[in-house]
């Protein structure tokens, strides 16, 4: 064959197809059978508009594939990512950073990138991943030695590596980046270590940033007077799950980590601008819009990456842009998205923290930690945590993950930073463990248990919930055939009817399930896909005989 | 600058190593442990491993090492006294820089063509984007066809000889990450690409257009992982002079891993 004939034989193949362009995420609800970004929407609703799964035949769910992991997972692994699906290949991490793309029929995998975090990485609270993002024919991941990577999203080849953050100082990225127009939006985690928390946007193309807004702002920045003296310095402020996008007002919406240290506030005295807060970005410049801070001077270890979900809605009568934020600090909050205005916060679990939030949005607070140790509900594990939520605009609820009635010992100590070293001054003690549960369960009740709640956003009134015995760490999933699908530490994944919580259908993994589930269709074949223990378990209705 | 007289003197007493000791090792770990040696060892012994005079690391024999731990060491230790630095090497890139001195041994010798080392790297790009249309069915960082393998780091993956036998002879020696496959759907459309993966009832390929595909064996009218390459052989298209600097530009290509 000569070169003039296979040139021939190949001609357009040198033209690079842009696989993902960004007006395919911006418009994701016009191809529900893809999983295009985190929430699977921009707007972070984790809500599919797939009905061939009802609740009359979801009895006849079987499992498809599963995806095992090709290494033994270490002891503080956790499979957390959210799979990516794009027209019939599906991308997952497996922990820490094992980039895999499957036949997302078969299962069967095209090819693998594992990478390497250098043995420096440091992580308080587990060595994961909580997914991917893609743009054009390219991947996006935070490693957990501080760096954001791009891959070839056709043969897993690396394309570049920028770093967030020194790993020997704590810092390590496990956030699923989000993609907003050209940009890659990223930051570190590492709040146990006192990093200096940031929120960044990188060209997708050459991994250049193009913007940075300081979670924890350096002097001469608005919201440096809420931090005394040099408190700012190692203040924390981490990012560690996905934020949201309104393509109107081109804001983005995202989740800060907590202050550090985390137990003793005499060492950071002040409201500590903008950690436990949500912020809103404009995406072009990283300019702050407005922000909203949930818990004030955060000694609980509270957080609030949790995914800030929009809703367009009525509101007392009139349409409004919402945002609807169940906190980890135990409250579900409904803010205006344009101004930030807090217009409504409930608690959805027992909180002794605060005795409620007054008119203005701030919390009263009625509990600290002490040097002797002062039991806090919710505990520091959160009454809900990064596990996402959903909202389904069908039956107008909000379905979250929560931990119910769980509490903490919250001690405060002295402490100096120390590069590298945990950056605590103090501790939590709880019954519930932090990261698994052990293979078998003998824990009363009495400490806590999990459940799927229903929330109805405009009363902020839990309409039901699905009880489990253990707590959860998994991300829930509606369809538009109102069907909630989740799962649970008891590695039990299900399907609950989204109006009454009834169970419709439920497997068994075997494996904690600590990931948000995806849903998909390939060929007119809905699939649903989770994560659980250290494979990716995929279900479909069985055939028709 | 290494002395050659310092490492002539350092390999005293040859011994051929066991190729039986420890665990066996694949086609992959090989061609990942020929990444390693061009990206940390032939800095100074050379792509070829032959570059110190007297000194052929790919003969299989080493005067001072015996077995595959000594080997090891040293490649950890280095030799004191010598310009033999010792590295700060993981274990699994020490085993996998053994393991490709092994195949280097075992492999077929290649023999460069007159003049192979004389190549010139700016006029071997000319060809490679002219004359040669080697993007037709290459990429290079991210410019080209999928037809054939990413060239973006040939260079540190491949030794020249290599890369000359390659564009002489493609079929002489396909590895089976580059596979050339072809399957027929049963409505009888033909799918050309690189095998990716494959078993009892399914094939996963990369298509000539970059995209993924993956197809039940069942659904498909035939399927073949074809033992010659797409690609021409350049014997009779390139002088002697244009393949050298056409392999002496690809031996420059180190991009990043792919």
């Amino acid at each position: 064959m000569s070169v003039r004939t296979i040139t021939l034989l190949l001609a357009g193949t040198a033209i690079l197809l842009a696989q993902v362009p960004f007006d395919r995420i911006l418009h994701a609800d016009r191809e529900p059978q893809n999983w295009l970004t985190y929430s699977g929407n921009l707007n972070g609703e984790r809500y599919s508009s797939l009905t061939q799964i009802t609740a009359a035949n979801a009895g006849n769910l079987e499992l498809k594939w599963v995806l095992q992991t090709r290494t033994p997972a270490e002891a503080t692994s956790k499979y957390e990512a959210t799979s990516l699906v794009v027209d019939g290949v599906l991308y997952t991490v497996q922990p820490p950073n094992v980039v895999v793309a499957v036949d997302a029929v078969t299962g069967r995998i095209f090819w693998t990138h594992a990478y390497n975090p250098v043995s420096a990485a440091r992580l308080c609270c587990g060595r994961v991943n909580r997914g991917l993002a893609i743009l054009s024919n390219t991947l996006y991941m935070g490693t957990i030695d501080g760096n954001l990577i791009a891959l070839d999203s056709r043969d897993g080849h690396q394309i570049w590596s920028v770093p967030l953050g020194r790993p020997e100082a704590g810092y390590s990225v496990t956030v699923a980046p989000l993609v907003v127009k050209d940009k890659i939006i990223s930051g570190p985690a590492g709040g146990e270590y006192g990093i200096s928390g940031f929120l960044a946007a990188f060209n997708g193309g050459t991994g250049k940033e193009i913007w940075r807004f300081n979670t924890v702002p350096k002097p001469g920045e608005p919201g440096n007077e809420t931090w005394a003296g040099q408190s700012w310095t190692h203040g924390g402020g981490s990012i560690w799950t996905t934020g949201s996008y309104d393509p109107e007002l081109n804001l983005i919406y995202w989740g800060i980590g907590k202050a550090s240290p985390d137990w003793n506030g005499a060492l950071r005295e002040g409201d500590n601008l903008y950690t436990s807060s949500v912020i809103a970005l404009d995406a072009d410049t990283g300019k702050l819009k407005w922000h909203y801070q949930f818990t004030p001077h955060d000694e609980f270890d509270f957080d609030s990456t949790q995914v800030p979900v929009l809703a367009d809605t009525t509101w007392r009568g009139r349409p409004r842009k919402l945002m609807f934020f169940a906190n980890r600090n135990g409250f579900f909050y409904v803010l205006d998205r344009v101004t930030g205005e807090f217009l409504q916060g409930n608690a959805f679990v027992k909180v002794t923290w605060a005795a409620g939030i007054d008119a203005k949005g701030r919390p009263v607070r009625v509990g600290h930690p002490t040097p002797e140790g002062a039991v806090i509900y919710p505990g520091n594990q959160g009454a809900t945590n990064w596990y996402n939520p959903s909202y389904s605009p069908h039956t107008g609820l909000f379905y979250i993950p929560s931990w119910i009635d769980t509490s903490s010992v919250n001690t405060s100590r002295p402490a100096e930073y120390q590069e590298g070293n945990q950056y605590t001054a103090g501790s939590a003690t709880h019954e519930v463990p932090a990261l698994r549960s052990p293979a078998t369960n003998r824990r009363l009740q009495d400490s806590g248990w999990g459940a799927i709640q229903a929330v109805d956003p405009a009363t902020g009134e839990v309409k039901w919930q699905f009880r489990m015995v253990d707590v959860t760490d998994s991300g829930v999933l509606t369809t538009a055939s109102d069907i909630v699908f989740a799962g649970g530490r008891e590695g039990y994944f299900f399907a609950l009817d989204a109006r009454t919580g009834a169970v419709l259908w439920k497997a068994m993994t075997g494996g904690q399930i600590s990931a948000g589930p995806v849903t998909y269709a390939v060929d007119g074949k809905q699939y649903v896909s989770v994560p659980a223990g250290n494979a990716v378990f995929t279900f479909c209705l069985r055939d028709q005989q | 600058m290494i002395a050659t007289r310092a490492f002539t003197g350092i390999l005293f007493g040859v011994f051929a190593l066991s190729a039986q000791e420890g665990h066996g090792v694949t086609p992959a770990d090989i061609q990942r442990g020929a990444q390693v040696f061009l990206a940390i060892c032939a800095s100074c012994h050379g792509a070829n491993g032959d570059a110190i005079s007297g000194v052929d690391l790919g003969s299989g024999q080493f005067r001072r090492a015996r077995t595959d731990r000594e080997l090891s060491d040293l490649i950890q230790k280095g030799i004191p006294g010598t310009p033999m630095p010792p590295g700060n090497y993981t274990d699994e890139q020490v085993s996998l820089i053994v393991a490709y001195l092994h195949s280097m041994a075992t492999a077929p010798r290649i023999v460069t063509s007159p003049g192979m080392g004389t190549g010139d790297p700016a006029r071997g790009k000319a060809i490679f984007d002219g004359k040669g249309q080697c993007r037709s069915c290459h990429r290079l960082n991210d410019v080209g066809g999928f037809t054939g393998p990413d060239l973006t780091s040939i260079g540190a993956a491949r030794r020249p000889g290599e890369l000359q036998q390659s564009l002489l002879d493609p079929n002489a020696g396909i590895r089976d990450a580059n596979r050339p496959v072809r399957a027929v759907t049963l409505d009888g459309t033909e799918i050309r690409g690189t095998l990716l993966n494959y078993d009892a009832y399914s094939l996963q390929l990369l298509d000539t257009s970059g995209k993924l595909r993956s197809f039940q064996t069942d659904k498909l009218r035939e399927y073949e992982l074809m033992k010659t390459s797409p690609m021409p052989g350049f014997k009779d298209k390139l002088t002697a002079q244009e393949l050298a600097d056409l392999v002496s530009y690809l031996a420059t290509l180190k991009g990043q891993s792919r």
